[in-house]
Formats: C-alpha cells, structure tokens, sequence
C-alpha cells in the first residue's frame, strides 16, 4: 500500500515535471522542471530495486547534464520568447500523433505476456542483496566489451566537445612542436676561428 | 505489489510527451535535446521495469549504456550549439541551413 502510493506521488509527479519542460515559457524553468523530473524518475528506480541506477540518475544527469545545460542557457544571449512562434500551431499534429503513440503504446503494455497475470511481481530483493555489487559482476564479465565501447564513446565525446568549443585567437603565440624537436644544431651554430 | 503496466503506462506517458515537444519547441535546439533527454528516460524505466519483473540484472547494465550515449550526445550537441551561436548569434533551427550552400 505504501509502495503503491509513493509509486503514484513520484509517478505522478515525473510526468507533471516532463509537462513542465515541454510547455514551459521560459527556458531555465525547462531545465528546472526537467532536474525535478529525474529526481521522481530516480525514486521510480529505487522502487524498482535499481538504486545503483537511481543514485547514477541523479548524479550524472542532475549534477552534470543539467548544469551543462544549465551553463548553455545562461551563456548564450538568445531571444528564447522568438523561439516559441508557432508553438501552438503544431499543437494539433503533434498532440494527435503523440495521442495515437501513448495509447498504442499502454494498449500493448497492459494486455497480453505484460498483464499482472501474464508477467507477475516477483517481490523486492532481500536485505542483503547488495545491486552495486551484483550490476558489478555482469558488467565487468559478461557486458565487459559494452564497457570498454561505452568509455570509448565517452572519450570521443570528451575530445570532439573540447575541438568544437576551442577558439584558436589570431595573435596568440604558439609553440610548433615538431620544428622544435627537428632543429639541427649545425643551422643555429657556426664556428668561426679566432 | 505495483504492477508492470503501470510502469509501462508512466514511461509511454513520458515518450509521447517528449515527442510532443519535438514538434511544439521546433525552433529551441534546446529544448529539443531535453525532449530527448525526456525519450531516453522513458526507454531507461522501460529497463528497469522489466529488469525488476523478469529477474535479470542485464537491463540495468543496458540503463547504465544508454546514459553513457545520452550524456555524451548532450556534451557533443552542446558544443556544436556554442560553436554555432559563435558564428550566427542565433541558435534558431530555422537558421542552421549553412550545409545548403
């Protein structure tokens, strides 16, 4: 019962907080209602007994994601109120084909193999089933190679971001490496006799 | 005691509303990276759900994945905008047509 109705507060809560981002006017709200929404969408998590997952949620996309998009918001000097002409003349089609996809979506998630009777709840793990531990053990035997892809995406994230931010400045003075380390000693010295 | 549909039920509600922002904020890139960042989150409870009811840890290294692609798409997508506004002070979709010619 209890579990019940915190699923409904946070459930409730996740999809009032996804209105917010799509309909709010201003954008730093967005990414407000947005931090909101994953913090509901970690409690969905930890009553799913996925709490490693949970505490990744809120420390990557609310630490880090967010504030990224936080910083992006507030750097750029744009006219967010220009941004929304037309917002209301999409409505219907994008409302209509959001419509059909939710209900065909719950149609095929409520009936069938998905059903309470079809797929029943196994109930939460024990006490002392650690899930950092037990993620820990299928994700660095059997997933090892999706790990290995996942940190590699991260670093061509990591550089490619870095690359397309970095301003090179005109009348800055570099270095040229490679002249430096091909420099001939006898370009640069002459001995003369005294 | 909370049944698999009703998880299903609250991530289809979040995927249709991301995809209704992607068609309202169709000028504001950033709003449309959060509609996306909204479409992964409903895929991710969509994991965790069935990685709780059928007993398989997999869906959870499967939610751990998708975070990893979803945070750097943002990073990358981010980047390209900044770099963009440099040269167009405008972060317009309409606007970004450069590829043209």
């Amino acid at each position: 019962m209890l579990e019940l109705g915190f699923f409904y507060m946070f459930a409730g809560l996740a999809v009032m907080a996804a209105l917010g981002v799509v309909m709010s006017r201003n954008t730093v709200h967005s990414v407000m209602f947005l931090i909101f929404c994953f913090f509901n969408a970690a409690g969905l998590f930890f009553l799913l007994d996925a709490e490693f997952i949970g505490i990744l949620l809120i420390l990557i996309y609310v630490g880090a994601v967010m504030v990224l998009f936080m910083f992006v918001v507030m750097m750029l000097e744009v006219n967010f109120a220009g941004l929304r002409e037309g917002f209301l003349r999409y409505l219907p089609i994008g409302g209509m084909i959001a419509l059909v996809l939710f209900i065909e979506i719950v149609a095929a998630g409520s009936s069938g193999i998905f059903s309470p009777e079809g797929m029943p709840d196994p109930g939460h793990a024990a006490q002392h089933v650690n899930n950092t531990v037990e993620i820990g053990k299928v994700l660095y035997t059997r997933y090892l190679l999706g790990f290995e892809v996942a940190a590699i995406i991260l670093l061509v994230a990591l550089i490619g971001s870095v690359v397309l931010t970095l301003r090179v400045r005109k009348d800055a003075k570099y270095q040229n490496i490679s002249r430096q380390v091909n420099v001939d000693p006898a370009d640069r010295l002459r001995k003369v006799k005294m | 005691m909370v049944p698999l549909s009703s998880y299903l039920a609250v991530a289809a509600c979040l995927f249709s509303i991301g995809v209704v922002g992607l068609f309202l904020n169709r000028k504001n890139v950033i709003v449309i990276l959060m509609c996306i960042e909204l479409i992964l989150l409903a895929v991710n409870i969509n994991f965790a759900a069935f990685s709780h009811f059928l007993q398989d840890i997999g869906g959870q290294v499967f939610i751990f994945f998708v975070l990893t692609v979803a945070a750097s798409e943002v990073a990358v997508g981010l980047a390209i905008l900044v770099a963009f506004y440099r040269n167009r002070r405008s972060i317009n979709v309409e606007d970004i047509n450069t590829l043209q010619g």
